[in-house]
């Protein structure tokens, strides 16, 4: 049970936990999410997304506790991926099924196609508004972040941004806002930034100018995950203009896999390299961090250094999860070198380095290809190739 | 010649064509090869809805 909280005058949050979630779609989530929903009472009222299809009937129930659903007048999805409108049947179902479903033009498409039913949808566009009593709803398409249904809606009294997935985090506590969790949250914003939105980075940077342009009063930012924004809704702004300009810093990610500890030795080798130069290094095997968890150091680090073994004139399969996953992505601005281990045909360093290419990342080295157990020599070549990775970076960054 | 709209936004303007895809400008939308994606989110030409 989730407690509804007033979060401005007459506007409730009764959307659901999910403790227990460790894994959302391929992504890690250790602490849980939340899927947020809310309620906005007034002449009509209001109900802005829902939750996960299992969350149902806790959502109805937190409803309850503040009015009657049935006296819901209008429901608004944002966002048509299913954690957010897997309860709107049962919405629908328990409020009137005709009651009418704000949504955009792709999301009326995207809700006809995810429940193969039709809904009595009223399609709105950004600049539409509805007015309801001393209340002002607007709307702002925002196609791509991260589908092409997602919309913000927004309380013009007020100055509430109900913002879907974007600013979201998954994380499920017993706080419910930037100022009761401080710093802490960043983190798990920053991991959703670059495992959900990190592609969309040039449209995130459009997204800004123009919300800026529009000189939006932005005194509360609800997203559909986690956290709400009501301290300061300035820095997860500032956080995300800084997290799609993908700026390199001075970090190198180390990402590896290895079957007889070759590839490892030659991973250490880099990262002592990189080291000895002062430049910050992550050392990461691709089996004991999760894909999401290897993005989301990858987002400001200005290169990357690849090391896979050959396994049947190929990569070894997990660094190909890795990499795909990473290439989806398109992280930008980065330099990359390949190294591995092999036995007689050795393809894992030119796959890579082809990867590499496809990724437009800046190669800088032809990587470096150890025969079986690297011996002393081999690994002076692979602490050389961290130095100069770590060298190349600073002189880009100077 | 229409203008068509992809479902991420995208217009595929026929007077500008997509130059980084080897699409000269002037090709109707018609006229794309069936194996062209849109350039932005990678829908192919199916997910195109004309524009008015
Ligand atoms: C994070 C995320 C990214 C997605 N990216 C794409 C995409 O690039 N292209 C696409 O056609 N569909 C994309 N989808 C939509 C899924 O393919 C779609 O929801 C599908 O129905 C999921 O199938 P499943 O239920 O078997 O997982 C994406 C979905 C998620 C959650
Ligand atoms: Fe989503
Ligand atoms: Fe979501
Ligand atoms: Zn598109």
């Amino acid at each position: 049970m989730y407690k509804p909280i007033e979060i401005a005058d007459g506007i409730y949050s009764v959307g659901c936990r999910d403790w227990d979630i460790r894994d959302f779609h391929g992504y890690s989530t250790y602490e849980g999410t939340t899927y947020n929903a809310f309620l906005v009472l007034g002449e009509k009222n209001i109900l802005i997304d829902t939750v996960k299809e299992k969350f149902g009937d806790e959502l109805i129930s937190n409803i309850s506790r503040i009015i009657d659903p049935q006296k819901i007048d209008i429901v608004i999805s944002n966002h048509t991926e299913m954690d957010h409108s897997g309860a709107i049947p049962k919405v629908l179902q328990t409020i009137g099924k005709d009651k009418p479903l704000y949504c955009s033009k792709m999301g009326a498409k995207n809700l006809k196609s995810h429940f193969n039913r039709d809904f009595n949808f009223k399609v709105v566009g950004s600049g539409d508004e509805l007015k309801v009593g001393n209340r002002t709803i607007s709307f702002l398409e925002t196609r791509m972040l991260h589908w092409p249904d997602s919309m913000f809606t927004y309380l013009v009294e007020g100055g509430i941004l109900f913002s879907s997935d974007a600013f979201g985090q998954h994380y499920a506590g017993d706080k419910f806002f930037d100022d009761e969790i401080g710093d802490e949250i960043i983190p798990h914003a920053r991991k959703y930034y670059a495992n959900i939105l990190l592609h969309f980075s040039p449209r995130v940077q459009a997204l800004l100018k123009d919300v800026t342009k529009m000189n939006l009063k932005l005194n509360m930012i609800c997203p559909d995950h986690g956290i709400i924004w009501r301290d300061n809704p300035s820095k997860i702004i500032d956080c995300y203009d800084k997290w799609s300009k993908q700026e390199p810093t001075k970090k190198v990610v180390v990402i590896f896999d290895s079957m007889w500890d070759s590839t490892t030795k030659m991973a250490r080798a880099i990262t002592s390299g990189i080291e000895s130069e002062d430049v910050h290094v992550r050392l990461m095997n691709t089996r004991k961090w999760h894909r999401s968890d290897i993005m989301t150091e990858i987002i400001d680090a200005g290169a990357i250094a690849v090391g896979s073994p050959t396994l049947n004139n190929s990569i070894f399969p997990v660094i190909a999860d890795v990499m795909t996953y990473i290439k989806g992505l398109r992280p930008q601005n980065k330099i990359a070198a390949a190294f591995g281990s092999y036995g007689w045909s050795g393809e894992a360093v030119n796959i890579l380095n082809k990867e590499f290419a496809e990724m437009k990342l800046d190669i800088i080295d032809e990587g470096v290809k150890v025969q079986y157990v690297p011996d002393e020599n081999d690994l002076n070549r692979c602490f050389d190739l961290g130095v100069k990775i770590a060298k190349t970076l600073k002189e880009r960054l100077a | 010649m229409s203008k068509y709209e992809c479902v991420c936004g995208y217009v595929y303007d026929p007077a500008n064509g997509d130059p980084d895809n080897g699409i000269a400008p002037g090709t109707a939308f018609e006229n794309l090869p069936g194996d062209w994606v849109c350039p932005i989110c990678g829908a192919a030409k199916d997910n195109f809805e004309k524009m008015d």
